[in-house]
């Protein structure tokens, strides 16, 4: 994909009167997207990082300020960003702040997209995150293909005397648990890209056993310009639950594919819209990854935030919105799904490796019209039972994921256990998974 | 469901916790013992993994509990206390 990026403007955004880049404008993270990468247009665009004094690390103003912003992670989870914050900035002894840009979710581009763009932005926010949390290291994972640009970036600034922890780049493992947070400690320290399933979170004992920090790189390019502009500013775009912009992902039937940076709150449709819109009529919507779910075309009129995904039993995820077309048919791509997923196992947990093979199996059968005459009954038990049964949640993501696709391809699925299917193109595919 | 199961251990008349079973699914190679030993409690997917069910363990069940425990050649089926488990941060 393109580093293709554009901003989807809310029409009623208001503009900020004195200053080059708009206050409460779009976009944000992605605003040096035509200036270049360089430390000089990043200044230009942003001005230069405050100064924070804090008598002691527990009592940063960031950790207040992240708070009053309401900025949650932008890595999937969306946990309150002044939370991890705050947990590791109270931790006794050195801290480390670990900045994500593993984005091994294959479909999605959005992280990579943000580093090639706005590194310094990325930068500042782990250099912000370093001082408010104390740390005395600080690791980029990133994934191979953008850990050139941060580099000399790092470089650039060290050029420039600009201050902080110098951060280490570490090139990302590239398979599909390998973003998850346990996994990218793990890879950092041990060289191992699997979740351990610890019961000790990262803020607790992460990266050397000590109290770690792990944000996801556009969370910390957010925390930049909250530090900057403030919490007001921050909330001036978003909603009241879930304030900010964030990017979005957008493919498959839409006429230009690519990163776009969207007013939270924004429609399904305002996104689809930004990306040139749809070249074919949409069947149904993938959201938040290949680990996401399936939304129908009603969804076109909700809200691609948490709040407004929630009643469909979805979530924005990483970001990803895929436009599947009628030409295509929504049992057989969710049985490629099913087997590449079942592929990324990190292969420690059985109910994983076994449980997840025999559901792509299962999905495989109904796609080929082969299912046995009882129908999905055994599928259903199925994901049932490999829910909350690994050292991670990639087994519950699956069965999410494949239970979506029953629900939202309702007919089409006892279309398939009656040996039939409607779509005209069912061996044509909008996924862009990758050739395993 | 009450506060008390809903936080993974209850509170006995006595004050004390009774904890749960839990399964390291890392661990755990599926030998299927624990499911032999306390069928009360250990129930097997189709694959022979142990599914336990996260409620606190009943204390006429204890001892046969900690005897499975025991037995696990993998050290992957424990009995834990409700802070040992205590984190929300994600």
């Amino acid at each position: 994909m393109s580093p293709r990026a554009a901003a989807l403007a809310a029409a009623d955004a208001p503009r900020d009167r004195d200053g080059a880049m708009p206050a409460t404008g779009l976009p944000r993270v992605l605003a040096t997207a035509s200036s270049g990468p360089g430390l000089v247009a990043h200044l230009a665009a942003h001005g230069a990082l405050p100064a924070f004094s804090a008598t002691r690390r527990a009592e940063h103003p960031l950790v207040d300020l992240v708070e009053q912003s309401g900025l949650t992670g932008r890595g999937g989870a969306g946990f309150p960003t002044a939370r991890k914050l705050a947990a590791v900035a109270r931790a006794r002894g050195d801290t480390v702040v670990v900045a994500n840009a593993t984005e091994a979710e294959p479909v999605s581009a959005k992280d990579k997209v943000l580093c090639r763009l706005a590194p310094h932005l990325v930068l500042d926010g782990v250099q912000l995150a370093a001082e408010a949390v104390g740390a005395t290291r600080a690791v980029l994972v990133a994934h191979p293909t953008v850990s050139g640009v941060l580099g000399a970036a790092i470089a650039e600034r060290a050029r420039h005397g600009l201050g902080g922890v110098r951060p280490e780049i570490v090139d990302a493992a590239t398979h599909f648990v390998a973003g998850e947070e346990s996994a990218v400690v793990n890879w950092v320290d041990h060289g191992r890209s699997v979740p351990t399933g610890s019961r000790h979170r990262p803020h607790e004992r992460g990266v050397g056993g000590r109290p770690t920090l792990v944000n996801n790189v556009e969370t910390l390019a957010h925390l930049a310009l909250v530090a900057r502009h403030g919490a007001a500013w921050f909330r001036a775009l978003g909603t009241e639950t879930e304030p900010g912009t964030l990017l979005v992902t957008a493919r498959g039937a839409v006429a230009n594919p690519g990163v776009y940076e969207a007013a939270i709150g924004s429609r399904v449709d305002d996104v689809v819209g930004a990306a040139g819109g749809h070249v074919a009529t949409p069947l149904a919507y993938l959201v938040g990854g290949y680990f996401g779910t399936w939304i129908g075309t009603e969804g076109r009129e909700v809200a691609f935030s948490r709040q407004g995904l929630a009643p469909l039993g979805a979530s924005v995820g990483a970001g990803l919105l895929l436009a599947v077309p009628t030409s295509c048919c929504g049992v057989v791509e969710t049985a490629r799904l099913a087997r590449y997923l079942a592929g990324q196992s990190a292969g420690q947990c059985g109910p994983c490796v076994f449980g997840l093979r025999a559901i792509a199996d299962e999905v495989g059968l109904l796609a080929r019209r082969e299912l046995a005459s009882d129908g999905t009954a055994r599928l259903r038990r199925w994901l049932g039972e490999v829910d909350g049964r690994g050292a991670c949640a990639h087994p519950d993501g699956v069965a999410r994921l494949v239970r979506s696709a029953l629900a939202v391809f309702d007919d089409e699925v006892q279309r398939h256990v009656n040996r039939r299917c409607s779509a005209p193109r069912p061996e044509q595919s909008a996924l862009g998974l990758p050739v395993t | 469901m009450s506060p008390a199961t809903r936080a993974g251990a209850a509170a006995s008349p006595g004050g004390r916790r009774r904890p749960v079973l839990r399964v390291d699914p890392i661990a755990c190679d599926g030998r299927g013992i624990c499911a032999e030993l306390l069928p009360e409690l250990v129930t097997l997917d189709d694959w022979g993994f142990p599914v336990v069910d996260g409620r606190p363990v009943p204390r006429e069940l204890a001892r046969l509990a900690r005897r499975a425990v025991a037995a696990c050649p993998t050290l992957a089926l424990r009995l834990e206390h409700e802070h040992e488990h205590e984190h929300e941060l994600s």
